[in-house]
């Protein structure tokens, strides 16, 4: 009968095993990478450039940005918190308002005909060279709130359900009616000298 | 009656450590699993801005770097204290930034390089000058999935 074998023993292997735990809490890190994702418009040459036809000024919603961290909207001076508000009146003119942007009746599936604003309504976002970059992304982000709300709203309307919970040929025809278009120019000196 | 009655003189017995080396490999592999290794040592001093409309990142390995802010203390004497540009692991220069998306790009599996994006790290106080040029340089570059880093807001 083979003899019995020794237990060997077992404590140190948790010292081995927390030096690991140690060395792998210390070099890793566990922060999720979130943000705001934007797509930036193709390079063009600006010798290339060729003269766009005029846009009206009804359909653009200019959003200003100074080197104080200002903000002028449509010409008036506005504080962040209020943009939100201002950006959802200009996407949708419930009051069919002239000063406010043109619609026209599309067909978007789902949907049948439906008033959206015309192709050439843009928001125009302009920086000053010397605003800081917090009050860019705080600019960003009360445009992007808009949109969203937005489409939460239309979907909850039409489908009952939140946006981002709608497959995708939904989210296509929530999208038509109300388009991310934020046109970014670039950065000249606003106010100051 | 003599069945209940206790023993004296005995010494409790030492608790079993055998599985001790079991639980902490537990927490080892959960924490290999949830987080990700330090790829670069930051030179710059990064406070990210706040918002709301966040989106996360989803595919780690698609994902380069940019990283804005005033250097270090301990960089400040060689590299002054305006704002300066990080792409791995050394100050670089605006105009570098073409050479580092090509690198980075060509790092991707084929199918995956369109889908490539730039993250833009950059501290809240900076002036949006520097920021503009990289964006130019980026649509130079043809990187135009971009996402500006923030953490979450309320």
């Amino acid at each position: 009968m083979p003899k019995k074998l020794p237990e060997y023993n077992a404590s140190s292997l948790a010292d081995i095993a927390f030096m690991l735990l140690m060395f792998f809490l210390v070099v890793t890190t566990m922060d999720v990478d979130s943000g705001l994702e934007r797509r930036l418009p193709q390079w063009i040459d600006p010798e290339d450039i060729e003269d766009t036809p005029p846009i009206k000024e009804r359909n653009v919603f200019v959003v200003l940005v100074d080197r104080n961290n200002r903000l002028m909207v449509e010409g008036e001076l506005t504080r962040v918190e209020d943009l939100k508000d201002k950006t959802k009146e200009f996407l949708t003119n419930p009051a069919n308002d002239v000063n406010l942007p043109e619609k026209e009746v599309k067909e978007i599936p789902f949907f049948g005909p439906y008033e959206v604003l015309t192709k050439s309504s843009v928001i125009s976002l302009q920086n000053d060279v010397g605003t800081t970059y917090g009050t860019y992304i705080a600019v960003q982000n009360e445009l992007l709130a808009a949109i969203n709300e937005l489409r939460d709203d239309l979907s909850k309307k039409k489908f009952g359900k939140a946006f981002n919970d709608l497959n995708s040929d939904q989210q296509d025809a929530v999208k038509e009616i109300y388009p991310q278009k934020i046109s970014e120019a670039e950065p000249r000196k606003i106010g100051g000298r | 009656m003599s069945k209940f009655r206790k023993s004296d003189n005995k010494e409790t017995p030492a608790i079993s450590t055998a599985s001790l080396p079991d639980i902490v490999f537990m927490l080892l592999f959960f924490i290999m699993v949830s987080t990700t290794m330090r790829e670069t040592t930051m030179k710059v001093r990064v406070s990210l801005p706040e918002a709301t409309e966040i989106s996360k990142l989803e595919k780690k390995s698609l994902v380069s770097y940019i990283y804005v802010g005033p250097p270090q203390q301990q960089f400040v004497s060689q590299m002054g204290s305006e704002p300066r540009i990080q792409l791995n692991d050394d100050f670089k220069d605006v105009k570098d930034i073409i050479d580092y998306v090509e690198s980075e790009r060509q790092s991707l599996e084929e199918q995956e390089q369109k889908q490539m994006i730039v993250s833009l790290k950059v501290d809240e106080y900076t002036k949006m000058g520097i920021v503009t040029d990289i964006k130019q340089e980026l649509r130079k570059a043809a990187a135009l999935h971009i996402n500006y880093s923030t953490k979450k807001g309320k």
